[in-house]
């Protein structure tokens, strides 16, 4: 681990960052995001290769440095299905919406929550 | 503490005993000596104590909400404090008591000789981290002192982030304290099994203690910083109203549970994979029987860690999560019963023409394979997803976590307590009494627990403060249970209190135990081991006989081929 | 974090006389290299820790971002992108410099290890002074969490706000009601004290015509159209596209990067103490493991910081 590498390591970052912003002002639809969190992927990696040392040193702490990724995918997968897969409201709208409606259809309901602000 | 001068140890090699034995207990001296110490076995029985003293806590909460529940309506104290008191068992029993029991107490003490290791990895952290869990204990009192707190010991949005109890603040800050106490117990543990193991200890010939701790402290480290993050989101969300849990500011409060859960399904391992660890040992050394299947149980243990990561949405089934993923949680919480039910057979088929000594840690190793298979079936109910809308938020749900939280995960650290008193107090405690402690115990439980499951399969909602008449006789059996068993609990702090006084010296070996740790005498030296201990198989228990002279087992090491390599230096 | 450094001298004190000729082994472990290994991989846990610590954050940051994908590419407007650009950049070199002061304590150059470290410290000051200016800005313009971002998008709403009974409003609320009013208008000494008070009421100082131009469209005829009560440039009250819970955005923003700010200050103390025990001769190439320790800590710190840049400065 010369010198030189370490220095290559961070010019290598540094073009990185002026490609990932210059990226941002390129229209390609959805496509913007991934190009973002794929180019930051490589630089966390090569920081994590190379100037955390994990090239040169025991598989066990990649191993667990990744596991710890991989269960913060594993939360974001999960919870983002879940996000998109919420049951249909069952009375349609959002919440002070779905109050309206219940308001209409039973207007002598206590109510519990009281919305402070329209949508 | 007792002065214990008579050794034991020397004896086997025919020596004259040296007038003095150095142990753990005397060797520093001086309150100064015990509140900076850096020894892990100290650091452990300091952990025990403030444990036991957090579940005097937790269980007269618990005897307080069974008594007010003994007829309906008012009988001790209003709705609202009846709010505070099941929150309060709830939070000091899971986050003062049971996740810490056995790792932070048993496991310091055990682990490092076990291993045959001076000390875990890091002994100033290990330290740091007693001293953050009185932290967060203080912080919970003083949440007491603000007005306390009626959130229950999940903590839900919206209701923590609105409720008007004052406490609320002060009690996440001692959870989240408690977190790092926890991931800094666990990362001293992985680093100490990794690191510290002495030539001839591989990973295949540690005991099984090992292994689940092992399992646990990966969870511990995973896991924890998510609750960490939750309840710091908690207190922003409580202070400054961010609005991310609030749905009428466009945030999401099944976020929360996602949050939660995915701690606090893991923290379930956490509690009950050590607990199964102490058993594989207790239920082996007490059989005297080699454990069947090491690497079954071993591997097991890893994939109940694994499988933890995996399930968590399975508390929330009724909560507004889709359909999509209850069927997935459904399906992958199922799968966690294989390794579960893997343990329990392979216990059983130890225990099977083995020659039994009903000790009192072995009663209690016996009643966690009851306790836990009722706990686990009926997790079944629980995690079949038409079953658990009619069960949800009942006493059945109470029923079975208290199964596999208490009648397991705390019956198996009172199992171990008792089979590691000897060598953590040098001191023998009354077999006749232990036993029958044991039986109230066992008998006071099932008759509160099982109860519960009857309340709850007819309807009856868990957290309520007032009830249909219908429901009283189950209340008021479950309410004569509780006091059972409370006396069971009183009667084991008055007989093992009463062994540190007037017990008999403990043997080094008492059980027949194969491990290092009953290699060393009892109660350890300061360093554990004078020279680095070389390495049996620690559930060959043909190498170990009785020896009328000391009143405990030694090991013949004529008798074990693996000890006399030329190597072997003792 | 000092803990495990801390640990590797615990002999010092008490078990000095255990015949080891290393000043830094500690008794419990039998060679330099198995303490060193052993240090490493606390350090990688403690890492994995601190990964799904902020982990928790990223997750939040995907489900507000998927549920609502307009308030992000709207808001991300409302930062900096040459001030992140320019801090992302800085973070690296830091980094840079820490990976270089490892490389000389191993090679055995403890004063361009130590040189290293303070160009590092410097890094760091740098990173935070820029992070300052950000923040202030956006706190001036009112570019802050919550209910105190909100904004009323109608008159109706807006007068209902000004009767005081928004119970959500909590923070801060001297401070917005002080910024929502022009010192130098001289009207301001006929706002009651107890108005100040109340943010909720504060926001009824402004007159609805300058909240939305949809507002100025529902005036009624012949009102004199008031200027706005201050004059920070584009400000968001006056943005008809706003979407609404902009305040979300804000909400996470601070979140994650005032964890990593945080984090950012640990790791300078982490730095401070490498650099003053440098200073005293105490690393070299056989004992470095602190410096080691402290290098990943702060790597680490750089990592975050290099997805939370594209994920806030950077939407389209």
């Amino acid at each position: 681990m010369s010198p030189g590498i370490l220095i290559g390591t961070g010019l290598a970052l540094l073009v990185l960052t002026v490609l990932t912003v210059a990226v941002r002002y390129i229209d390609v639809g959805e496509f913007n995001i991934y190009i973002a969190i794929g180019i930051a992927v490589v630089k966390a990696t090569l920081v994590a290769l190379f100037f955390m040392h994990l090239r040169w040193d025991r598989p066990f702490n990649s191993l667990f440095f990744v596991a710890s990724i991989a269960a913060v995918v594993l939360m974001i997968v999960f919870t983002t299905m879940d996000t998109a897969q919420y049951a249909p409201d069952v009375i349609k709208g959002n919440a002070p919406e779905a109050q309206k409606t219940l308001d209409e259809l039973a207007p002598d309901a206590p109510v519990a929550v009281k919305y402070p602000y329209g949508m | 503490m007792s002065t214990i001068d008579l050794p034991h140890q020397d004896d086997q090699q025919g020596r004259t005993p040296a007038p003095v034995v150095d142990n753990y207990l005397t060797y520093t001296r001086g309150i100064k000596s015990w509140i900076f110490t850096l020894d892990h076995k100290r650091i452990g029985v300091m952990y025990m104590v403030s444990v036991l003293v957090s579940f005097l806590v937790g269980g007269t909460f618990a005897i307080l909400l069974r008594t007010e529940l003994l007829p309906p309506g008012k009988t001790i104290v209003g709705a609202d404090m009846y709010n505070q008191f099941f929150t309060l068992h709830g939070a000091i029993m899971v986050f003062l008591v049971i996740i810490p029991s056995i790792p932070a107490a048993l496991g310091n003490f055990v682990l490092p000789i076990m291993l045959g290791a001076k000390d875990v990895a890091f002994p100033r952290l290990n330290l740091f981290s007693y001293w953050l869990w009185i932290a967060g204990a203080i912080c919970a009192v003083v949440s007491l002192l603000m007005g306390g707190f009626d959130t229950g010991w999940t903590f839900y949005t919206p209701y923590s982030t609105t409720t008007e109890t004052g406490g609320v603040i002060a009690v996440v800050t001692g959870v989240f304290i408690l977190g790092f106490s926890s991931i800094f117990t666990g990362m001293n543990f992985i680093v100490t099994i990794h690191k510290l193991r002495p030539p001839g200890m591989t990973w295949f010939r540690m005991p099984l203690f090992l292994w689940s701790i092992y399992a646990t402290a990966m969870i511990q480290v995973l896991a924890t910083p998510v609750l960490a993050i939750t309840l710091l989101l908690l207190i922003i969300e409580r202070t400054l109203n961010i609005g991310v849990f609030n749905p009428s500011m466009g945030g999401d409060p099944v976020l929360f549970q996602h949050f939660f859960w995915f701690y606090s399904h893991p923290a379930v391992y956490i509690m009950i994979l050590p607990a199964m660890g102490i058993i594989s040992d207790v239920i082996a050394v007490h059989s005297h029987r080699h454990i069947f299947g090491y690497t079954f149980i071993a591997f097991s243990s890893i994939a109940i860690a694994v499988f933890s990561f995996l399930v968590w949405g399975h508390h929330m089934f009724t909560s507004g999560q889709s359909p999509l993923m209850n069927t997935i949680f459904s399906l992958i919480t199922f799968s966690v019963s294989i390794p579960s039910a893997i343990k329990v057979f392979n216990w059983l088929a130890t225990l099977y023409k083995g020659s039994i000594s009903l000790n009192t840690a072995m009663l209690y190793g016996l009643s966690f394979i009851f306790l836990f298979t009722i706990g686990g079936l009926t997790g079944l109910h629980l995690g079949t997803l038409n079953t658990d809308i009619h069960l949800h938020d009942t006493y059945f749900v109470v029923a079975h976590f208290h199964y596999v939280m208490m009648g397991s995960a705390l019956i198996a650290m009172i199992a171990g307590l008792h089979h590691w008193w000897p060598k953590m107090t040098g001191r023998m405690y009354s077999e006749f009494w232990g036993r029958i402690g044991c039986l109230l115990v066992f008998i006071g439980f099932n008759v509160t627990f099982f109860t519960q499951f009857m309340l709850g399969s007819q309807g009856m909602p868990r957290r309520y403060y007032d009830y249909l008449p219908e429901y009283q006789v189950y209340h008021v059996i479950s309410t004569i249970g509780s006091y059972v068993m409370a006396l069971g609990f009183v009667l084991t702090a008055v007989y093992l209190l009463a062994s540190i006084m007037f017990g008999r010296r403990a043997p080094a070996n008492p059980w027949g135990g194969r491990s290092l740790e009953w290699q060393c005498t009892s109660p350890p030296p300061h360093d554990n081991f004078k020279t680095t201990p070389r390495v049996g198989n620690c559930y060959d228990f043909s190498a170990v006989v009785w020896d009328e002279k000391q009143q405990g087992y030694v090991v013949d090491r004529s008798l074990d081929p693996t000890l006399n390599e030329p190597a072997d230096k003792a | 974090m000092t803990e495990i450094h801390a640990s590797n001298h615990a002999h010092d004190e008490e078990h000095g006389d255990h015949g080891h000729h290393d000043p830094h082994l500690a008794h419990h472990f039998e060679t330099p290299a198995q303490q060193f290994d052993s240090g490493k991989l606390g350090m990688w846990l403690f890492l994995a820790t601190e990964v799904l610590f902020f982990g928790g954050l990223f997750v939040l940051y995907c489900i507000l971002r998927y549920n609502h994908p307009e308030i992000f590419s709207y808001a991300s407007n409302y930062l900096d992108t040459v001030m992140g650009g320019v801090n992302t950049c800085v973070l690296i070199l830091s980094s840079l410099t820490m990976a270089l002061a490892v490389r000389f304590a191993q090679i055995n150059k403890p004063k361009w290890m130590v040189i290293c470290l303070v160009l590092t410290l410097l890094g760091a000051v740098g990173f935070l002074v820029i992070k300052y200016f950000e923040y202030t800005h956006k706190i001036h313009d009112h570019l802050v969490w919550g209910s105190t971002f909100y904004v009323p998008t109608s008159v109706e709403e807006a007068e209902k706000l000004g009767g005081g009974e928004n119970p959500v409003v909590t923070t801060e609320p001297a401070a917005v009601a002080a910024d929502f009013v022009d010192p130098s208008d001289s009207e301001q000494e006929l706002i009651p004290d107890s108005l100040m008070q109340k943010p909720a009421t504060s926001v009824s100082q402004i007159k609805p015509a300058q909240m939305a131009p949809g507002g100025i469209a529902s005036m009624a005829e012949g009102e004199p159209v008031v200027e706005p009560p201050y004059s920070s440039g584009a400000n968001h009250l006056e943005d008809a596209d706003m979407p609404p819970n902009t305040h979300l955005f804000f909400g996470i923003y601070y979140c994650m990067t005032g964890l990593h700010g945080v984090h950012v200050l640990i790791g300078m103390a982490l730095i401070v103490w490498l650099i003053v025990r440098g200073l005293r001769g105490h690393f070299s190439h056989k004992y470095y493991t602190p410096v080691d320790l402290g290098g990943l800590y702060w790597h680490i710190v750089d990592l975050i910081w290099i997805f939370l840049f594209p994920m806030f400065y950077l939407i389209h």
